[in-house]
């Protein structure tokens, strides 16, 4: 097999095929590739020439390549202005509210699972913690909508019938962080263990053998096997989702605006879509989602750089 | 000697048998705190409308009646979202696997030249997008406004898939099939068509299983681009009537005083949310198997 491969490819092993005959060999993966790459190109790379309006005053009339350049204006118009500060304050907020709460439970989750040796109980408790997954934004947030209903709802119904006061957790402006926050929670524990549960299956039976002669009880080996064994999926999630910490998603929080809870709820995404698309503000729009984009790129790189260096785990 | 290490054995089996107790009751509580809303969803939707705003539903339904799901089926709105959504979904979902199967099957070939540039541009736009407006403006530009196709081929390509398909080709499908195909003069299309896409059926199942729950369950993109009633996928129409509480509930017949009227609105609100998420959940047991491997895979190459 191995000669087979030589005389066939006699370049291969001494690196030297001519670029032409390259290119003339990968003519079928061209034609292959030429859908998947002007869908690419058009819709993801085209926008980005079109981003170009954050430093030009659009125009419809003009359009995007002949509206006049204006330089930084709408960036200077953005960090002037008193919104700026409580917007970028208010992401800031609940991403790493979410973060913090979001993290460590789906790695609980995965090891409780991965001990569990009663298969059947193990796959029903999976089953049903992934279930919220499937659950769109919409019908999430009208149930929260329903259960912290103030007449109707099952929470006060729960909260009276224990004798304690109703409370109205979505009209209550101190609220809504931890609601936006740990619905979330609710909604995507099951689904983000599985990673975690998937890096434990992984971890050689040998290794608990050994603690176990050693006397390591099952904490012991959680916290000296499991843990250090899954830490590079850790740490790569970890980078990840730094990678977003200034943007929060907009199709759960523009749900669940309202107008009581807009000084806290109003967040980049939905400031974008706001000065954008409803007061046809385009520019200035483009200016901060930009901006925000730029920063998130940044971020990633720097938690990447840093993670590269003390651990070796780097995800681009 | 021999006490001690007997002494120590006693005493790891009891912090095991501990940390058994604590893990299956993490494992209790997870259940309950997931379960008990969903149940309590569909048990709402099946009882009367005096139940549910006396409140003396708790777990199972109370005076079961259908007439929320009879109210729900009579609703224009609803069927023509559903419609709408189902459509949608399958055109999207073939159109995003021809392209992923074809750019990873590309991507995931060392002969093919241009792989690693290719590969960055796929990867970057996981990184870094335009934004929202430059998006707007294209389709805006287009004529795409108001049309199926701004819902369905700007998602098409989804770099995330298309790694998950490239690492699952690359360490499933083994390089002596290419080669030995290859010596026997099969052409690269044959190799996509015969050896490719045979051995990929887990994969296929995969992608496609997330994007028809992907595209199912959004509302952004027609929230931006489409506002003819006509075309309203189903989670539209489900945020007018959820949300923004826009339900016309004069359709459904005898409602003569507030309270029935509220009533009637709460459960037909629960009715909606379980009829709406049905086709995912009655899906999702026979599925379950593709879209925890679907993680697996994505999670071999990071």
């Amino acid at each position: 097999m191995n000669v087979l491969r030589q005389t066939a490819r006699p370049g291969r092993a001494l690196g030297v095929i001519p670029v032409r005959k390259r290119l003339k060999k990968s003519i079928p993966y061209f034609i292959l590739i030429a859908l998947p790459l002007i869908i690419l190109l058009v819709f993801k790379y085209y926008p980005m020439l079109g981003a170009q309006i954050a430093l030009k005053d659009y125009k419809v009339r003009l359009g995007i390549w002949d509206s006049p350049w204006v330089g930084l204006k709408h960036f200077a118009t953005f960090f002037q202005s008193t919104k700026a500060l409580t917007i970028v304050l208010n992401t800031l907020y609940i991403s790493v509210y979410y973060l913090i709460a979001s993290f460590p439970l789906p790695i609980l989750l995965a090891v409780c699972l991965n001990e569990s040796r009663w298969s059947k109980f193990k796959k029903a408790t999976q089953m049903i913690t992934y279930m919220p997954y499937f659950i769109s934004t919409v019908v999430l947030v009208s149930m929260i909508l329903q259960f912290t209903d103030a007449t109707n709802g099952i929470l006060n119904q729960m909260l009276n019938a224990l004798g304690l006061e109703s409370v109205n957790l979505m009209g209550e402006i101190s609220y809504f962080r931890s609601v936006y926050v740990w619905t979330g929670v609710w909604q995507s524990t099951g689904y983000a263990s599985i990673i975690y549960l998937a890096a434990l299956s992984s971890v050689p039976t040998e290794l608990y053998d050994a603690a176990r002669v050693d006397g390591a009880n099952k904490f012991r080996r959680v916290f000296s096997i499991d843990l250090p064994c899954i830490a590079p999926t850790i740490i790569t999630l970890f980078i990840l989702n730094t990678g977003s910490i200034l943007s929060v998603g907009f199709e759960k929080i523009y749900l669940m605006q309202n107008s009581i809870n807009t000084p806290v709820s109003e967040v980049i995404s939905t400031y974008v879509y706001k000065v954008g698309l409803i007061n046809a503000n385009f520019s200035f729009s483009t200016a901060v989602g930009l901006m925000n984009s730029i920063v998130n790129l940044t971020l990633l790189l720097i938690v990447n750089a840093i993670s590269g260096k003390i651990s070796d785990i780097r995800v681009v | 000697m021999m006490i001690k290490s007997e002494k120590n054995r006693i005493r790891q089996q009891w912090d095991d048998s501990l940390f058994d107790v604590f893990s299956t009751v993490v494992l209790i509580i997870a259940i309950l705190l997931v379960a008990y809303p969903l149940i309590y969803v569909v048990s709402a939707s099946f009882s009367s409308r005096y139940a549910v705003t006396s409140g003396s539903v708790w777990l199972f339904p109370v005076e079961p009646s259908l007439e929320a799901y009879q109210a729900v089926f009579a609703y224009d709105c609803i069927m023509i979202g559903y419609r709408n959504s189902a459509i949608y979904t399958i055109l999207g979902t073939l159109f995003s696997l021809t392209l992923t199967v074809l750019c990873a099957f590309c991507l995931s070939r060392k002969d093919f030249f241009g792989r690693r540039v290719v590969s960055f541009m796929v990867l970057f736009t996981m990184l870094f997008n335009a934004g929202l407006i430059p998006n707007y403006l294209l389709i805006k530009n287009l004529g795409w406004l108001n049309t199926i196709w701004s819902l369905i081929i700007p998602n098409g390509m989804n770099a995330w898939f298309v790694i998950l398909m490239r690492s699952y080709f690359q360490t499933a499908i083994s390089e002596e099939l290419f080669e030995a195909s290859s010596l026997d003069g099969c052409s690269v299309y044959r190799q996509l068509y015969s050896i490719v896409l045979p051995l990929s059926s887990p994969i296929i199942a995969v992608v496609s299983l997330y994007s028809a729950v992907g595209i199912w369950n959004s509302y952004f993109d027609a929230f931006l681009y489409i506002s003819n009633q006509a075309l309203f996928p189903l989670q539209v129409v489900l945020r007018n009537i959820l949300i923004l509480n826009q339900l016309d509930i004069s359709q459904t017949a005898d409602l003569r005083d507030l309270a029935s009227r509220q009533g009637m609105s709460t459960l037909i609100k629960y009715a909606i949310i379980v009829v709406s998420s049905a086709p995912l959940l009655i899906m999702y047991p026979f599925v379950q198997k593709y879209f925890v491997k679907g993680i697996m895979v994505g999670s071999i190459k990071g």
